[in-house]
């Protein structure tokens, strides 16, 4: 017994004290971030001016545009970015395929198109059940994406598994888009919000979807010592004891949670679960109790560099994170997919 | 090229100095698809908000009707009817010439991202242009005829050499077929979100309007921007069926097609041209409209049953966007999808099943 609790011996990992002060770093890069988050935007504000706001000294406008504009947003930035770099560290164990990322392999687009369904078929507007719609649709698509992708020889290879996704969310994303353009009064919220976009997001969306982005990260957790194994291969990872269906399904249910809450808080953002967990992975080696903390870091300083970017570049309108990320996202997608092997591990 | 003795003609003028081979069985689909297409494209002018009978649709068309008939049907369905078979056209016809040059059912342009980077072309020029009249029928006519397909045109063939360049190198163990889709389906992110980007730059009012740009509409078209398609057609349209033989044997593959005296590298440089500037004024007529070039071409070799099926493919290309724009209209009552809209619920499944059937 005591030796199955051991960790399964992976390749060298760099050593704890190391990534421990890697995730001090980051930390302090998520600051850094966030002030910027704060401080720039369509009027850029002196530093001293946003502390005075935050710490409540200052009245007038740049208390206003700190406290009820920039910082919920740049806190929901923080956290949609996590969610997104973590769904896809689960994902890519999970799979151990280095291309599964929640948004190429379905699971963004089945949680839009659930939302969006909802909102017209239903009139649900609200976040809460939201949430739970584009959870189930997330769950749905994901499952029908594996199914497809196993069952078929297209599949078989980790870009085949992909390609497969990418082929469901063009499916499902024409479905999402055509069922807006039914009703033009919404058609505008909607829009941006199928692009990605971070703008005009509330205090109580972050409150709400804080939780449940929590919960998601508690099961990523306890999976990671699972996930260690799976790596290792499925009899591999039976042979240590490990339960594989349990795993799986704890680790997939991570990934839909974490997934569908980010979606339904801001939309189908892209590429940032695909390139985060292997900017991290780089930097913790395999273990993947590391690899969700940062993962979780990285995606969060991404997702809100991508924000911020996308404030500054197009004064005075905005360009949506989402395109942002597409922009930087895309050519690391392509340099993954001319670099990854069939068969190889993550 | 069809298996079948006889099926072919040989066709030449008394004196012998010109002569034609004429597949039968492709001549007689092209027949048949011809006159399917003209009753569509009468079909699609009886319809509109309100219905036309379809002897005045034809007394407008020839100018008998009363003038209030005559000039609905002459400026307002006519020309939206005839942007839908000549986009149709185009489109089937550069998917047929593109998936017969990569020997691949899956790379037309719109799976291989051609489509939106026309679109973002397109866009580029009408930004520049002026803000305010971006999304469609806003612009003036001069740039609707001019300067809108030049961006596309230069949108196409940029994003043409970039998915082409990136889909020559291997990419990991997967088979080229895939390979192209995989690629281009990312940069249609790319060029997708670049149009959404530009587009946020515009009218706050136009938000509606500016599906043009994404998805495809045929919305609203006049002769105006009939002009550009039109010529191109009937421009490349001759060249490329004057090419059609080497072609042939290019489907055949490469090694085949240098031992028959083609030269290969040459012919792909102008067949592909060919195929990204038909696809580029597509786009600048009715927007990034999707999936036509993937499916004309394998369901005109389905009936044709034989290589690389061009005029019909082309005619396949009208009948489906006809028939699209026809439904788009009519699905919902009291509201108009765009054309684009159907072309995508219909072949990205398509697209899918196509994948899930293709052999590694």
């Amino acid at each position: 017994m005591t030796l199955l609790r051991e960790r399964p011996s992976v390749p060298p990992a760099a050593g704890q004290a190391r990534l421990g002060l890697g995730v001090v770093l980051l930390l302090a890069a998520v600051a850094a971030v966030a002030v910027l988050g704060l401080a720039l935007g369509s009027q850029a504000l002196p530093l001293w001016e946003v502390l005075a706001a935050l710490r409540g000294q200052e009245a007038g406008d740049a208390s206003i545009i700190v406290l009820e504009q920039r910082l919920p947003r740049t806190m929901l930035g923080l956290l949609v970015g996590s969610a997104l770099g973590m769904g896809g560290a689960v994902a890519q164990s999970l799979t151990r395929n280095p291309l599964a990322d929640p948004g190429l392999l379905g699971v963004s687009a089945g949680a839009a198109l659930a939302i969006v369904v909802a909102a017209f078929a239903a009139g649900v507007t609200t976040l809460a059940p939201q949430l739970l719609f584009a959870i189930g649709g997330a769950a749905a698509a994901g499952t029908a994406v594996l199914l497809l992708g196993t069952r078929t020889a297209v599949g078989t290879t980790p870009q085949g598994l992909a390609l497969v996704g990418v082929a469901v969310s063009a499916v499902l994303i024409s479905v999402a888009s055509t069922v807006v353009l039914f009703d033009a009064q919404t058609l505008d919220e909607y829009r941006f919000w199928l692009v990605g976009s971070l703008a005009g997001r509330g205090m109580s969306t972050l409150t709400t979807v804080a939780p449940v982005i929590a919960g998601g990260a508690v099961l990523a957790w306890i999976a990671s010592r699972a996930l260690d194994a799976v790596a290792l291969g499925d009899d591999t990872a039976r042979a240590l004891g490990v339960r594989l269906r349990r795993a799986q399904l704890l680790a997939g249910t991570a990934v839909v949670v974490l997934t569908g809450a980010a979606v339904a808080a801001a939309g189908p953002i892209a590429f940032i679960g695909l390139a985060v967990p292997h900017a991290a992975r780089a930097l913790t080696g395999p273990r993947t109790a590391w690899l969700l903390a940062y993962s979780a870091a990285l995606g969060a300083v991404l997702l809100v560099l991508a924000d911020v970017i996308g404030r500054i570049v197009a004064r005075p309108n905005e360009l949506q994170a989402g395109v942002i990320t597409a922009l930087i996202g895309a050519p690391i997608a392509l340099a993954l997919l001319r670099r990854s092997r069939s068969g190889a591990t993550v | 090229m069809s298996g079948l003795p006889g099926a072919e003609l040989l066709v030449s003028t008394p004196s012998g100095r010109l002569s034609v081979l004429i597949n039968r069985r492709a001549a007689l689909v092209a027949s048949a698809l011809l006159l399917v297409v003209a009753a569509l494209a009468v079909l699609s002018t009886a319809f509109g908000t309100r219905w036309l009978p379809i002897d005045q649709v034809l007394s407008g068309l020839l100018g008998t009707a009363d003038r209030a008939v005559t000039l609905t049907v002459r400026e307002f369905r006519l020309p939206r009817t005839v942007v839908a078979v000549l986009v149709g056209s185009a489109l089937g016809l550069a998917g047929a010439l593109t998936q017969a040059l990569t020997r691949n059912p899956l790379a037309s342009p719109d799976v291989l991202g051609v489509v939106s980077g026309a679109s973002a072309g397109a866009v580029a020029v009408l930004i520049t242009a002026g803000g305010a009249t971006v999304g469609y029928g806003g612009a003036a006519a001069g740039l609707s005829e001019v300067g809108v397909p030049i961006g596309a045109l230069a949108g196409a063939l940029l994003s043409a050499a970039l998915v082409l360049g990136l889909a020559s190198r291997p990419a990991g163990a997967l088979p080229a077929t895939q390979r192209v889709v995989l690629i281009g389906i990312i940069l249609n992110a790319v060029f997708l979100g670049l149009v959404q980007w530009a587009l946020t730059i515009g009218d706050v009012d136009q938000a509606a309007k500016a599906a043009v740009w994404l998805t495809g509409s045929l919305h609203g078209r006049g002769w105006e921007h009939v002009t550009a398609v039109g010529l191109a057609l009937a421009v490349l349209l001759p060249l490329a069926l004057l090419l059609r033989r080497p072609l042939d044997a290019v489907a055949l593959g490469e090694d085949i097609a240098i031992t028959l005296g083609v030269r290969v590298p040459r012919l792909r440089l102008v067949l592909f041209t060919l195929a990204f500037a038909l696809a580029g004024m597509a786009v600048a007529a009715a927007g990034a409209i999707g999936f036509v070039a993937l499916l004309a071409p394998p369901l005109a070799r389905r009936i044709t049953r034989s290589g690389a099926p061009l005029l019909t493919a082309a005619l396949m290309g009208a009948a489906l966007l006809l028939t699209a724009d026809v439904l788009a209209r009519h699905l919902v009552p009291g509201a108009e999808l765009p054309a684009g809209a159907v072309t995508a619920l219909v072949g990205a499944p398509a697209l899918l099943v196509m994948l899930l059937r293709s052999r590694s």
